[in-house]
């Protein structure tokens, strides 16, 4: 390992680990963290803020920062989970249709390119719509809509890096395909899904708010950036911490993946391949 | 009459037609056998089908028509489990070093997974194979823990030579296993490949352009042309007498490091013959083989064999 000056990519990776943490430290502890339950109602609505409501109160008297911290959880928790399931899926996708080519590559990618061509909020809009407004629901959805993406961006590396001289030399060995697919085409791959997988991160997090503020996401009583920001629009010139806390906290949620992405990709050199 | 190890017969290999270009016949009944012990120097210029015949022995690329067989079984017909297995018999070694090792693997893991495909060795003996098959190609055996790229050019090759290695090969073949190197890296390489030769008892196909250093290594020599083999014979033999017009060009084209010497040959070298088609069924003569058909072998000498139709009358009235 040298120890030359830290490059900007490395700086940016840093931050952005360190916003992550702080993300995940409210996804982990948010119950622990937060001053209130989200529920509860206190005297005096959409009150300023205060030294027992630091962001104050909403229409209902519910401490705003409570929500925040709670909401976000509901909120990092669809987009991780819904992004996880379209890094898996799109993985094996990407990976079979690269790596086999053939009618397979061909099938696979038009039943892509067909999700790839409606914009993201139609068909989130339209699945949500015709499945029903559950959190499960909700995840599918997004999972779904970010699957083609992950998919192209593993299938576009794993065309050239299985025709590099060490996969047939691994072939001529007599390694199984499965195995090569694993072992010697995956690992080269990788860095370009991490960027990507990143990106799909920040985008997840603003699809997941906006669908909850179209009423679209986890039903009322829990709360979520999204549904807080629709609730809050009404009363943005009384109170307009409801509407700034929320927005900021989306806001810094996909800058955190942002941040990561363009720092990795500086960091993991995705245009060189070696 | 010692067994044969390897045996092909009338291999072909056709890349079909694509975006409406004729299809490409790259090698076109390709014929020898090889002894154990034995090296065989393929020699032909780029695009002549040597790479080609070296895949497609090796089962890497799919043969249109004709037979290979390793030790007496043919391969050419097997598939999935069967051929893997016999993929042990026989192993490859690249042109390129930079590119044949795996970029993330250590050295121990890239020699260690021929041996766990094969199950040759227990598991618990695997770092012990591993070592003695650095010191079998003069590296220090405590380097298994570094990666690739923290190797030179030609440690990088005495890695993927060790590779081939690892699971007692009886037939390697070495594509053009030396021209990524720098000359003096080159003579190390012969030199590793001379001795384990001798140490292990190999048989290499040599797959090359330099004849010079075919010449080093090589017991017999086939010279291909356009997708054939023109000649084939011994290899001192073939040096000091070739028999055909392309073998003769080759040979004239070696450069003599003495000015005088080189004015000398080129004096009397051959005419001007219009290689630049190895893909057309034209020949040295200017005769379409197409038409024609494919010319007969001819014995030059014992175990010296040419393949044209103007031999013997055309072979010496070039000089």
């Amino acid at each position: 390992m040298n120890k030359a000056p830290r490059t900007r990519g490395q700086v940016l990776v840093a931050l952005g680990l360190v916003m992550l943490a702080l993300l995940i430290a409210i996804v982990l502890f948010g119950p622990v963290i937060a001053p209130y339950s989200p529920s509860k109602t206190s005297p005096g609505s959409l009150a300023g803020p205060t030294a027992a409501h630091w962001l104050g109160t909403d229409s209902i008297g519910r401490d705003v920062l409570s929500r925040l911290i709670i909401g976000g959880r509901t909120t990092l928790v669809i987009t991780s989970a819904a992004v996880a399931i379209a890094l898996t899926v799109g993985l094996i996708l990407g990976l079979i249709c690269g790596y086999v080519g053939g009618w397979v590559d061909l099938a696979v990618m038009r039943v892509l390119d067909i999700i790839f061509a409606f914009p993201v909020f139609l068909l989130a809009i339209a699945v949500v719509a015709a499945l029903g407004p559950t959190l499960r629901n909700l995840i599918i959805t997004i999972a779904i809509v970010y699957t083609p993406t992950l998919a192209r961006v593993v299938r576009a590396p794993v065309l050239s890096v299985k025709r590099w001289d060490h996969v047939e030399a691994a072939r001529s060995i007599g390694v199984g395909e499965v195995a090569i697919a694993l072992r010697h085409v995956l690992p080269l791959v990788i860095s370009p899904v991490l960027v990507q997988t990143s990106l799909t991160l920040a985008n997840t997090i603003f699809t997941v708010t906006a669908l909850s503020f179209l009423g679209l996401g986890p039903p009322p009583p829990d709360p979520n950036w999204g549904s807080m920001l629709a609730e809050a629009r009404q009363f943005m010139e009384l109170a307009p911490l409801t509407v700034i806390g929320p927005a900021t906290a989306i806001v810094f949620a996909s800058l955190t993946f942002i941040v990561l992405a363009n720092g990795l990709r500086e960091v993991l050199d995705v245009t060189a391949s070696r | 009459m010692k067994p044969q190890l390897l045996q092909v017969r009338d291999l072909c290999v056709t890349f079909p037609s694509r975006l409406g270009r004729p299809p490409v016949h790259a090698v076109m009944d390709v014929s020898f056998d090889m002894l154990p012990g034995e090296t065989l120097g393929l020699v032909g210029e780029s695009g002549s089908g040597k790479t080609t015949t070296g895949r497609a022995i090796l089962q890497l690329q799919p043969s249109s028509a004709g037979t290979v067989s390793l030790l007496g079984h043919s391969i050419t017909a097997l598939g999935g489990g069967a051929l893997r297995a016999m993929r042990r018999h026989m192993q490859l070694v690249q042109q390129n070093p930079y590119s044949s090792l795996h970029p993330r693997m250590t050295v121990a893991r890239i020699l260690a997974e021929p041996l766990t495909v094969h199950r040759s060795v227990p598991r618990t003996q695997i770092p012990e194979r591993v070592a003695e098959l650095m010191n079998l190609v003069g590296m220090d055996p405590a380097e298994v823990s570094r990666y690739p790229h923290e190797f030179s050019g030609g440690q990088r090759q005495r890695i993927v030579i060790a590779r081939a290695l690892a699971v007692n090969p009886n037939l390697v073949i070495c594509d053009e296993p030396v021209s990524a190197l720098d000359v003096r890296t080159q003579a190390q390489i012969v030199d590793l490949l001379h001795s384990l030769q001798a140490k292990l008892g190999l048989s290499y196909l040599f797959i090359a352009h330099d004849l010079a250093v075919v010449r080093a290594v090589a017991h017999r020599v086939a010279v291909m042309y356009g997708g054939r083999i023109v000649e084939l014979g011994a290899a001192a033999q073939i040096y000091r007498n070739p028999a055909h017009p392309y073998t003769r060009a080759l040979l004239d084209a070696v450069p003599q490091p003495d000015p005088a010497r080189q004015r000398a040959k080129l004096a009397e070298a051959a005419p001007e013959t219009n290689f630049s088609v190895p893909s057309s069924a034209t020949c040295a003569f200017g005769t379409d083989h197409a038409a024609t058909g494919t010319a007969q072998w001819h014995e030059v000498a014992p175990d010296h064999f040419v393949s044209c139709h103007f031999w013997p009358h055309g072979s010496g009235c070039q000089r």
